[in-house]
């Protein structure tokens, strides 16, 4: 049966806490901490971009496979921050763990569904047959414009996972996915910073499809939420999926392993899968597992996992994801920040 | 400055920490080596090196090259990787003063140089403090 044989996550070092940028715009740190349910987020440093998280997750993933590289027969990337706009953040990180030349690539863009997406067509070569492997990540060096809302969230990280149907250590039971076109949120091409429909991104974006992705895969498999040991939704910030959760009718208990996001802001297209990682990192066998991601644009894809009994041998294979956000973390003040983040204007250098 | 031959010839160890090990005295060589300078052996075995070492030398770069002021200051230094295989890179991910002589290190995959706003980006490993 098809489902995940490895999987690996990367969180960047620095971070950057919301009193930190609060206090540059004049904002109300407080208010901005109890409505987002936020504290702080993860920073890139300079030399890290999308592929070099998404080949940290990647290498990560292969630990925990413990299969040759060169049996993944495609590397798909999602993200909305890949470093070129013309030229492939797939095949650097093909090359980059072996799985070159003999390998299908691409990059995926959907807004913050990208991850999910490359999840769900590597999932779909697996279970044809066309490949023995294939590989799915979702990473972002997430944008958020000086002074925007979005700068208290938007943050960096990654995840990777390998499918397949050999010493699988999640089955995948069930996907299926939900979209309308929907302009919450968009970034045109040119544009440094995405905009987005403010409070139009709630209920008629975030909500109404995280609530068309899980509705919609419950009623597929015919299950409801007490069926699941955790589940794992979208996270642009700690208050959406927690409402999400407690309408769709789940416990905090269910929740609480995947929801990163109180300490590392929203990772994009890596936000579903990081929770996903961390929740494989602490799962038993026979867990059942619901993910559910959103992008703006708009849609979901859900998926059911159960841990198999093959999964306790691989989770301590690689750094696990809370260890990465919680060991040794270094706090920048504004300044630094908008230097890491290349927010500065500056003369070109000779 | 970087250009796209010189990306791609690099990549294999860059990318990959691809060494080659001579098949008479066994010695490592990164980056690979034509012929062993030990016994001018020319038959080498691909090897992968370490990810994981300790800092053995190192020094703080505070007037960098063209490319790299926005990193200064910055700590370049020698590490050991398990193995015994030594490499220069740059120590990154912390202030340089709190690089010593047996830092242990994770070696990780960072952007190391690019070509102005629009050209070609060069990757490669940099050491970091073991987390």
């Amino acid at each position: 049966m098809a489902g995940i044989v490895g999987y690996g996550a990367y969180i960047p070092r620095y971070r950057i806490r919301v009193e930190e940028i609060a206090k540059v715009w004049g904002a109300d740190a407080p208010s901005y901490k109890k409505g987002l349910m936020l504290r702080e987020k993860s920073v890139p440093a300079p030399d890290q971009d999308t592929i070099t998280i998404a080949v940290e997750a990647a290498k990560n993933a292969l630990k925990r496979a413990a299969i040759p590289p060169a049996k993944i027969g495609a590397v798909y990337v999602g993200s909305e921050s890949h470093p070129y706009a013309v030229k492939p953040t797939g095949t650097a990180v093909a090359e980059a763990i072996g799985a070159i030349p003999d390998c299908h690539c691409a990059d995926l863009e959907f807004a913050c569904k990208a991850g999910s997406e490359s999840m769900f067509i590597a999932f779909s070569h697996v279970k044809s047959g066309e490949m023995e492997y294939a590989m799915g990540i979702g990473a972002d060096t997430s944008q958020g414009a000086p002074g925007d809302a979005l700068e208290y969230s938007a943050s960096a990280g990654g995840a990777a996972f390998i499918m397949g149907t050999k010493d699988v250590v999640a089955t995948l039971d069930v996907q299926y996915s939900f979209m309308t076109d929907t302009p919450d949120f968009w970034r045109r091409e040119y544009m440094h910073y995405p905009r987005h429909g403010g409070r139009f991104t709630g209920d008629l974006a975030y909500f109404k499809h995280v609530r068309g992705g899980v509705e919609g895969i419950l009623k597929k498999s015919k299950m409801k939420p007490k069926d699941f040991r955790y589940c794992v939704f979208h996270q642009p910030n700690g208050k959406f999926p927690t409402r999400m959760g407690k309408e769709l009718g789940f416990t905090e208990e269910q929740y609480r392993a995947g929801l990163l996001v109180p300490t590392l802001g929203n990772t994009y297209s890596g936000a579903s899968p990081i929770g996903l990682s961390a929740i494989l990192d602490e799962a038993k066998p026979g867990d059942r597992i619901l993910m559910c991601s959103f992008g703006s644009g708009a849609g979901s894809d859900a998926f059911i996992f159960t841990a198999t009994a093959r999964l306790p041998k691989i989770q301590g294979r690689a750094r696990k994801t809370r260890d990465y956000l919680d060991t040794n973390p270094v706090y920048l003040e504004y300044g630094a920040y908008t230097k890491f983040r290349r927010k500065i204007l500056k003369n070109v250098e000779d | 400055m970087i250009t796209p031959p010189v990306v791609r010839r690099n990549t294999p160890q860059r990318y990959r920490l691809e060494a080659n090990k001579c098949a008479k005295c066994g010695k490592v060589f990164f980056p690979p080596r034509l012929v062993c300078d030990a016994c001018r052996g020319r038959k080498f075995a691909p090897v992968t090196l370490a990810d994981t070492g300790k800092v053995v030398a190192c020094t703080v770069i505070r007037t960098p090259p063209t490319g790299f002021s926005d990193l200064s200051p910055y700590c370049m230094g020698i590490v050991e990787l398990k193995g015994g295989t030594r490499i220069q890179c740059q120590i990154a991910d912390c202030e340089p003063e709190r690089v010593k002589i047996g830092l242990p290190v994770t070696l990780e995959f960072r952007r190391v140089q690019e070509d102005g706003e629009s050209g070609v980006l060069a990757y490669a490993y940099k050491a970091v403090p073991a987390r």
